[in-house]
C-alpha cells in the first residue's frame, strides 16, 4: 500500500514537472534559446488561475482562463521580446530572461500583491479509497488525471500532426525546416505560446497544493532543466520520462533512502545524512546521466 | 613654511571633526525627554503577518498610553527587515548609530534577530525580544542586555510533550524541517513526551509538497503527529493532512504558532479541533488581556495572534521600566533593574523573568473551536499544562539573579 501510494505521489509530481519541461525543451531543443523566465510563466499562470477563481467563483474556469491568457501571454512575450535573442549567444539569452524574472516578479507584486489564495474545489477537499485500505487525496487523482491527459494530448500532437511534423523537424535541423519552406517565425511563437499554456496548467493545478506567491516558479524551474538535461533536448518523449524519474526519485529520496539509512546508520547519523543525502539524490541522478550519456536518455539530434 | 602651514591646517581640521563626533558619542547629559524605540522586523513577504502583528500589538499599547511609554513621548522608528538577516542588521546599525534609539525590539525570526543582535549587544544598547527567544542566549551566551518577553525557543515544544503524555499518546511520529530550530524543537518535545516516538522525519526547509511525508505517516499509524512547521509550511501541511484523510486517524498536536490566527484564516475548518500549546490565549481571563483583545479588535478589525499580544507586552515592559526609572533612561544599571523586574499586568497572566531574563510562565492547552460568529477562535481548555516553567538552559547562564 505504502508502495503504491508513494508511486503515485511520485508520479504525480513527474507529470507537474513534465508540464513544465515540456515547454522548456522544446524552446531549448526548437529555438535552441535557454529561457530561465519559463518558470515566471508557471507562476504568471498561477497567479492568473487564482485571480480568475476569485472572480468567477469556478476552479474549472479560473484554470482554463489561466491557461488561455498566460499562452497569449507567452506568445506576446515571444514575438516583442524573445524573438530578438534567438541569434545572440546563451550568455545573452541568460542575462535577459533573467532580467525578465525580475520584472515578471515586481510586475505580478504590483498587479497582484505578493500572494493570492486559491484553494481546491470543496468536492476535492478529501481522500478517496483507491483500494481497500488505500487512500489518496481526490484533488491528486485529479492532477494526475490532467497530467495524463496533457501527456498523452502532447504525445498525439507531437507524433501525428503536421504542427508535430514541423517542430520535431525545427528540433532536429532548423536550417533545414526553414528550407522546406515551415513558417519558422510563425511555428516558435506556437510553439512558445503552448509551452507557456503547460506551465500555467501546472501553477493552477499545483497553486492549492503548494502556494500561490512570487518568486515560486524559480525553485521548480531548476528541476525542470534537470529533467530536460536527463531526457535530452527538444525531445517531449525524454521529457516525460525524465520528468517522472526525476518526481519518483525525489519521492523515494524523501522516504525510502531515509529509512534504509535508519536500517545501517545509527539514528543521529541516519537523521543527518538522509535529509542531506534526499535533497542532493536529483542531482546525482543527473551527474550519473551526464556522465553515462551526455546527450541525455532520448536525444532529439541524431 | 608652506608644507607645516598645511600640515599644522590638515591636523586641526582631523581635530575638530574627531571632536564633532565625540560630541555625538558622548550625547546629551540631561534627562531623556523622549523614549527612542528602533522596531525591526518582517513586515513584507509571505511571512509579514507575523511581523505586522507584533507591530500592532505594540503600536496599540503606545497608542493606548496617549502616545507615551512610561510617561514619557515614544517615538517608535519601524523598519522591514524583509525577512533578510542582512536587511536586518544594517537597520540595527541605523536605528543604534544615527537614530540612538534607547531600546530595539520587534524581530519575528530567530536566525534573522541572531544576524542583527551582535549591533545592539556590543554598543551596549537594550534588546526587548517581542518573539524569537534561542536556546543559545538562554545560556552560555545569555546577556544583560538581553530581555525576552515572549517565550524560549523550545517551551511550546516542551509543552506539547507534556499535552501528549496528558492525553495518553502512546506512539507520536515527529516532522520538522531540517535545521537547527527545527532539530531543538523536536528535542524539546522528546524532552517531556514519556511514550514512544515512533518515527522522526526532517524534511527540507520551506518544502511546500508533504505527500511522501504524509504517505509515510499513514504507513507507520501513529496515534498523534507532532509537527514544528511554521508559517507557510504550516498551513500547506495541515491542509494536506487533512486532505489526505489522516486526521480521522491521527491526532494532530500543533505548537501554539501553527494554530493560531494567521493560520486558521487560510486553512479554514480543517483547523476546528485542533490542540495546541502556547502561553498566551485571547480568552485567557485576567483584566490586562480582556483589555487587550477588546482594543486590539476594534482597532484592527481583526482577532490578535500570540505574535500581538508579544508586541503589546514587549511595549507594556518598556513603559513600566521607564516610569520605574522616572525616565532617567540614561542610569543603564537602573533601567536593567527595572526591565528585570518587569512590573506590568501581562496579558499572559503571571510573569517574571529568569536570571537568564528568559521567562518564567505558565503554558496552557488551546483547542480550535467556533467563536459563535461563523470564525474559528482559540480557546483554553483546563489549567496550566506547565507551571511556572522556565527552560532548560538557565544553568548555563554566567549571570546571577
Amino acid at each position: 500500500m505504502l508502495f503504491i501510494e508513494q508511486a503515485l505521489n511520485g508520479l504525480q509530481f513527474g507529470l507537474m514537472l513534465f508540464l513544465l519541461a515540456a515547454g522548456l525543451t522544446l524552446v531549448f531543443g526548437v529555438m535552441d534559446m535557454i529561457n530561465l523566465a519559463h518558470g515566471s510563466l508557471y507562476m504568471v499562470g498561477a497567479f492568473l488561475a487564482a485571480w480568475l477563481v476569485q472572480q468567477t467563483g469556478s476552479f474549472v474556469w479560473g484554470v482554463l482562463g489561466a491557461t488561455v491568457l498566460t499562452a497569449l501571454f507567452g506568445m506576446l512575450l515571444e514575438a516583442t521580446l524573445l524573438r530578438t535573442l534567438y541569434a545572440r549567444d546563451h550568455l545573452s539569452q541568460v542575462l535577459a530572461t533573467f532580467a525578465l524574472i525580475l520584472i515578471l516578479n515586481d510586475g505580478v507584486k504590483m498587479l497582484f500583491g505578493t500572494d493570492l489564495p486559491l484553494s481546491a474545489p470543496a468536492a476535492l477537499d478529501g481522500p478517496v479509497e483507491l483500494l481497500p485500505g488505500l487512500m489518496y487525496p481526490a484533488y491528486r487523482l485529479l492532477i494526475l488525471g490532467v497530467g495524463l491527459a496533457l501527456a498523452l494530448l502532447m504525445y498525439v500532437v507531437v507524433s501525428h500532426t503536421r504542427l508535430g511534423a514541423w517542430v520535431r523537424a525545427g528540433a532536429n535541423n532548423r536550417a533545414m525546416t526553414e528550407m522546406m519552406g515551415v513558417n519558422v517565425k510563425w511555428l516558435f511563437t506556437v510553439v512558445f505560446g503552448i509551452g507557456a499554456g503547460l506551465c500555467a496548467v501546472a501553477g493552477a493545478l499545483l497553486g492549492p497544493l503548494l502556494a500561490v506567491q512570487v518568486g515560486m516558479g524559480e525553485n521548480i524551474l531548476i528541476l525542470a532543466f534537470v529533467v530536460i538535461v536527463i531526457g535530452g533536448i527538444g525531445s517531449i518523449r525524454g521529457a516525460l520520462v525524465g520528468a517522472i524519474l526525476v518526481g519518483c526519485i525525489d519521492t523515494l529520496g524523501r522516504t525510502v533512502l531515509q529509512q534504509l539509512l535508519r536500517e545501517f546508520l545509527s539514528p543521529q547519523w541516519a537523521s543527518a545524512a538522509g535529509p542531506a543525502i534526499a535533497s542532493i539524490a536529483v542531482y546525482v541522478f543527473m551527474a550519473a546521466v551526464l556522465a553515462l550519456r551526455p546527450q541525455g536518455l532520448f536525444p532529439a539530434r541524431g | 613654511m608652506l608644507t607645516i602651514a598645511h600640515s599644522l591646517k590638515k591636523t586641526l581640521a582631523a581635530t575638530a571633526v574627531a571632536g564633532a563626533l565625540l560630541g555625538a558619542l558622548a550625547g546629551p547629559a540631561t534627562a531623556a525627554d523622549k523614549v527612542k524605540v528602533g522596531f525591526v522586523s518582517t513586515l513584507s513577504g509571505p511571512s509579514s503577518a507575523l511581523g505586522v502583528d507584533i507591530r500592532d500589538g505594540f503600536q496599540l499599547a503606545v497608542k493606548l498610553n496617549g502616545g507615551k511609554l512610561g510617561g514619557l513621548p515614544a517615538e517608535v522608528l519601524v523598519g522591514d527587515d524583509q525577512f533578510k538577516p542582512d536587511v536586518a542588521k544594517q537597520l540595527f546599525e541605523r536605528n543604534i548609530k544615527r537614530d540612538k534609539v534607547d531600546f530595539m525590539t520587534g524581530v519575528v525570526f530567530s536566525n534573522i534577530m541572531l544576524a542583527a543582535l551582535p549591533e545592539a549587544l556590543d554598543a551596549k544598547t537594550i534588546y526587548i525580544s517581542a518573539n524569537a527567544a534561542p536556546s543559545s542566549i538562554a545560556g552560555k551566551e545569555c546577556n544583560a542586555n538581553f530581555y525576552a518577553v515572549s517565550w524560549p525557543n523550545d517551551a511550546y515544544h516542551e509543552a506539547a510533550g507534556q499535552l501528549a503524555n496528558q492525553r495518553d499518546m502512546k506512539s507520536v511520529y515527529l516532522l520538522a524541517p531540517n535545521y537547527q530550530a527545527g532539530k531543538d524543537s523536536l528535542a524539546g518535545f522528546k524532552r517531556t513526551f514519556k511514550g514512544q516516538v515512533i518515527g522522526e522525519n526532517y524534511t527540507k526547509l520551506g518544502q511546500l509538497d508533504y505527500a511522501a511525508e504524509l504517505a509515510e505517516i499513514r504507513a507507520a499509524k501513529p496515534q498523534a503527529l507532532y509537527i514544528f512547521l511554521p508559517g507557510g509550511m504550516g498551513i500547506n501541511f495541515i491542509k494536506q493532512f487533512v486532505g489526505a484523510g489522516l486526521s480521522t486517524t491521527t491526532t494532530l498536536l500543533l505548537p501554539g504558532f501553527s494554530a493560531d490566527q494567521d493560520v486558521i484564516n487560510p486553512v479554514g475548518p480543517a483547523m476546528s479541533g485542533l490542540f495546541n500549546t502556547a502561553h498566551w490565549s485571547p480568552d485567557l481571563p485576567n483584566a490586562a488581556n480582556v483589555k487587550f483583545v477588546a482594543e486590539f479588535q476594534k482597532a484592527y478589525n481583526r482577532m490578535p495572534t500570540l505574535y500581538a499580544s508579544q508586541g503589546y507586552d514587549a511595549a507594556q515592559l518598556i513603559a513600566a521600566a521607564v516610569r520605574d526609572v522616572k525616565g532617567k533612561l540614561e542610569d543603564q544599571d537602573a533601567v536593567r533593574k527595572a526591565l528585570k523586574a518587569a512590573r506590568f499586568d501581562s496579558v499572559r497572566g503571571a510573569f517574571k523573568f529568569n536570571s537568564n531574563n528568559y521567562p518564567v510562565q505558565n503554558y496552557y492547552v488551546r483547542v480550535v473551536g467556533s467563536d459563535g460568529k461563523g470564525g474559528l477562535v482559540n480557546k483554553t481548555i483546563g489549567g496550566p499544562i506547565l507551571k511556572d516553567h522556565g527552560d532548560a538552559y538557565v544553568g548555563a547562564c554566567p549571570m546571577k539573579p
